[in-house]
């Protein structure tokens, strides 16, 4: 495991890097997960425990946002004025990008025969 | 009681005290959602961070002291996003199959999220600071407050606003779903990565795996893509 979690730091800290020194406009964790997954479609001899260790801190994404979270609550002093109407806006706009989103992936999904996706079965085997 | 106000001291100067009590509200808030059949309204989310506002505030602890110890846990998810390379190597040949409905997906949501939000935002009457924060709110929280502040918006607005999205998003995605009678779980997942972010992606991997997989494809393809196209809209929309 400790292994997995170098592998990841590795990854995130040269994407960090590469962002720096290229001047990208997003965050270094997105570039190291770039990078980790090329080296895995790469073969690359990565740990073993990579797989265990992923799906254990996705499985708790949830938790690593509890922190930004109650910085949220120290901040709701932004939102007042104009709070409720601000409110609006953002369940209005989730409603509405998540229903377009989705609705077009499915409707271009059916059309092409690519609906069939059985969730929750990858079809490969693990690689690592 | 002065032997408990030395402790008090000693223990909220650590960071020790806020890492814990972060770990304890999430492990509470994760059993109420498990209690609950994981319904959408008992967001582990939005229940611990509830739950430590409530201490965090009764004890009138300023914020920096706060994430002074939660900032081990807030560093994770920079590990957490290079680790979504690992279901996507894993169901590789899913996402190649699904490539064009994502892509066509990935620009119309996109568009979407920020045309309706400068829309509503004029609609509504907020002003100019208002609409730059709302305009990169479907982005990941890091990308938006970069692209607001590009454009002259308040970073910390935007934070709020991002993070209120994310959370908006877990929570009705699923009832929303489930009323288009849409059985996609793929397509499900990659909404909800594109419209909340990490928090929809945290909501998706609770639901399916494969979902959880296109909600962080979709996390990823839409940060960069707000940040090509907040820029560019913008202008366009404001005059």
């Amino acid at each position: 495991m400790l292994a997995a979690i170098a592998a990841l730091l590795v990854c995130q800290l040269t994407g960090e890097a590469v962002v720096r020194a290229v001047g990208l406009p997003f965050p270094g964790p997105v570039v190291g997960m770039i990078l980790l997954f090329v080296l895995m479609l790469a073969r690359a001899p990565l740990p073993g425990a990579l797989g265990n260790t992923a799906d254990g801190l996705l499985q708790h994404l949830s938790l690593l946002f509890v922190p930004a979270g109650v910085g949220v609550v120290q901040h709701l002093e932004l939102l007042s004025g104009a709070g409720l109407r601000l409110l609006a806006v953002v369940v209005l706009t989730t409603l509405i990008t998540l229903t377009v989103t989705a609705l077009v992936f499915a409707a271009l999904a059916r059309l092409l025969h690519v609906d069939d996706l059985a969730p929750g079965k990858p079809e490969t085997e693990e690689r690592s | 009681m002065t032997n408990f106000v030395d402790l008090w001291v000693y223990l909220s100067g650590s960071p020790l005290l806020w890492l814990t009590t972060t770990l304890i509200a999430y492990l509470a808030a994760d059993a109420i959602s498990a209690a609950c059949g994981r319904h959408p309204l008992a967001n582990p989310v939005l229940i611990a961070v509830t739950f430590v506002s409530i201490i965090v505030v009764a004890t009138g602890t300023p914020f920096s002291g706060y994430f002074a110890g939660a900032q081990f846990v807030h560093f994770l998810l920079g590990p957490a996003t290079v680790a979504l390379a690992v279901p996507l190597v894993r169901y590789l040949p899913q996402v190649r199959r699904a490539l064009v409905p994502m892509l066509v997906a990935l620009i119309a949501g996109s568009v979407t999220a920020i045309v309706c939000a400068v829309w509503l935002a004029e609609a509504f009457g907020l002003d100019r600071a208002a609409i730059l924060a709302l305009a990169p709110k479907s982005a990941t929280a890091a990308i938006a407050m970069g692209i607001a502040e590009k454009m002259g918006g308040d970073p910390a607005l935007t934070a709020v606003l991002t993070i209120l999205t994310g959370i908006t998003g877990a929570i009705i995605v699923t009832p929303l779903m489930n009323a288009l009678r849409l059985r996609n779980y793929a397509a499900r997942g990659f909404a909800a990565g594109l419209t909340s972010h990490g928090i929809g992606t945290a909501r998706a991997f609770q639901v399916d795996p494969l979902a959880g997989t296109f909600a962080g494809i979709a996390l990823g393809l839409n940060g960069l893509l707000t940040a090509l196209l907040v820029p560019l809209l913008l202008p366009w929309l404001l005059n």
